[in-house]
């Protein structure tokens, strides 16, 4: 299993590394524009941490230390204490849906975000939901993500915007967007 | 003989110049009081670093730390350190120059820890 896994971060640190331009032209338009750069650092590190050995919570563990450490702005500390939540789901659980619960109450928890807030969120709620009727597929992903655009701000810089953060995709919804296609990907959506 | 205040002061920032120069302005009220700054990422970009703060909460030897933050992502990865550290760490939502000034001033005047709350509280910021 624990291959798997590594294989669902490498996957989404690929990506990172791939739309890093586009991640942070996303963010230009409603944040502070350093999404791209940010994750993508932060993948580097990501990608180092999976040399240590060890199971699948470590794993997690592993990477969520690297996220924390590596991405200055709020996505480092929300993708780690996703992670770490993992982690520690992992340790008691194989199943998914309920790690990619335990994820996004941790996300929710850290960054005192709901659902419509147009963040991360709004993408790892719907894919929990999917995942746990069975129906998860890669156009749900990019549905949930570009469902962000209608939504306005109410979180971070974007909320500044009010208004005028509608009609853009949220970045972090969009970078979730990624983890979750390389969950599917890497066929770490099952045990 | 001066008591030295058991609270240290903790400044978080997204910018390294920011934490140091608002360490240097406190400074000048309040020489014996504990005041560190964890600001900047690690290679000194702008955002704030989870490693670096806990390094900084680590440190000190005064049993309670009051932190102080300029953004809501530092807040966040204080809110993470204080989840996992050992030491008792205050996070301080007011302003954060003026807050962490009144506070470092008044814990080098040996303040009651009262009297420095009523002053904080105008300057809370949720």
């Amino acid at each position: 299993m624990v291959d798997k896994i590594k294989k669902w971060l490498e996957l989404f640190a690929a990506q990172l590394h791939e739309q890093k331009t586009y991640l942070s032209e996303l963010d230009s338009a409603i944040g502070d524009g350093d999404h791209g750069n940010n994750m993508a650092r932060g993948a580097d590190f990501l990608l180092k941490s999976l040399d240590q050995s060890g199971d699948t919570s470590a794993v997690f563990k592993n990477a969520a230390m690297a996220l924390l450490s590596k991405v200055g702005g709020a996505s480092g500390p929300l993708y780690g204490s996703a992670l770490l939540a993992l982690s520690k789901k992992a340790g008691e659980t194989d199943d998914r849906s309920e790690w990619i619960a335990a994820g996004a109450e941790a996300i929710a928890h850290r960054g005192k975000s709901e659902a419509g807030d147009k963040t991360m969120l709004d993408v790892w709620l719907p894919v929990q939901k999917a995942l746990a009727d069975g129906s998860l597929t890669h156009e749900k992903i990019d549905a949930f993500v570009a469902e962000t655009k209608s939504l306005k701000a109410k979180k971070g810089r974007a909320s500044y915007l009010g208004d005028r953060s509608v009609g853009h995709i949220d970045p972090g919804a969009q970078s979730s967007g990624y983890l979750f296609h390389a969950f599917l990907e890497a066929g770490a959506d099952h045990a | 003989m001066l008591i030295m205040p058991e609270i240290g002061i903790l400044l978080v920032s997204h910018v390294r110049e920011i934490g140091d120069g608002v360490l240097r302005l406190l400074k000048e009220v309040a020489g014996d009081v504990t005041i560190k700054a964890a600001a900047g990422t690690e290679d000194n970009g702008v955002g704030t670093s989870f490693d670096r703060i806990n390094e900084a909460v680590t440190s000190f030897e005064e049993p309670r730390i009051w932190a102080f933050y300029d953004l809501g992502s530092a807040k966040m990865n204080l809110d993470l350190v204080s989840e996992t550290t050992d030491k008792n760490l205050e996070i301080q939502n007011v302003s954060f120059v003026e807050g962490a000034y009144v506070a470092a001033a008044m814990l080098q005047a040996n303040a009651s820890e009262d009297s420095i709350h009523s002053e904080l509280k105008p300057l809370k910021i949720k």
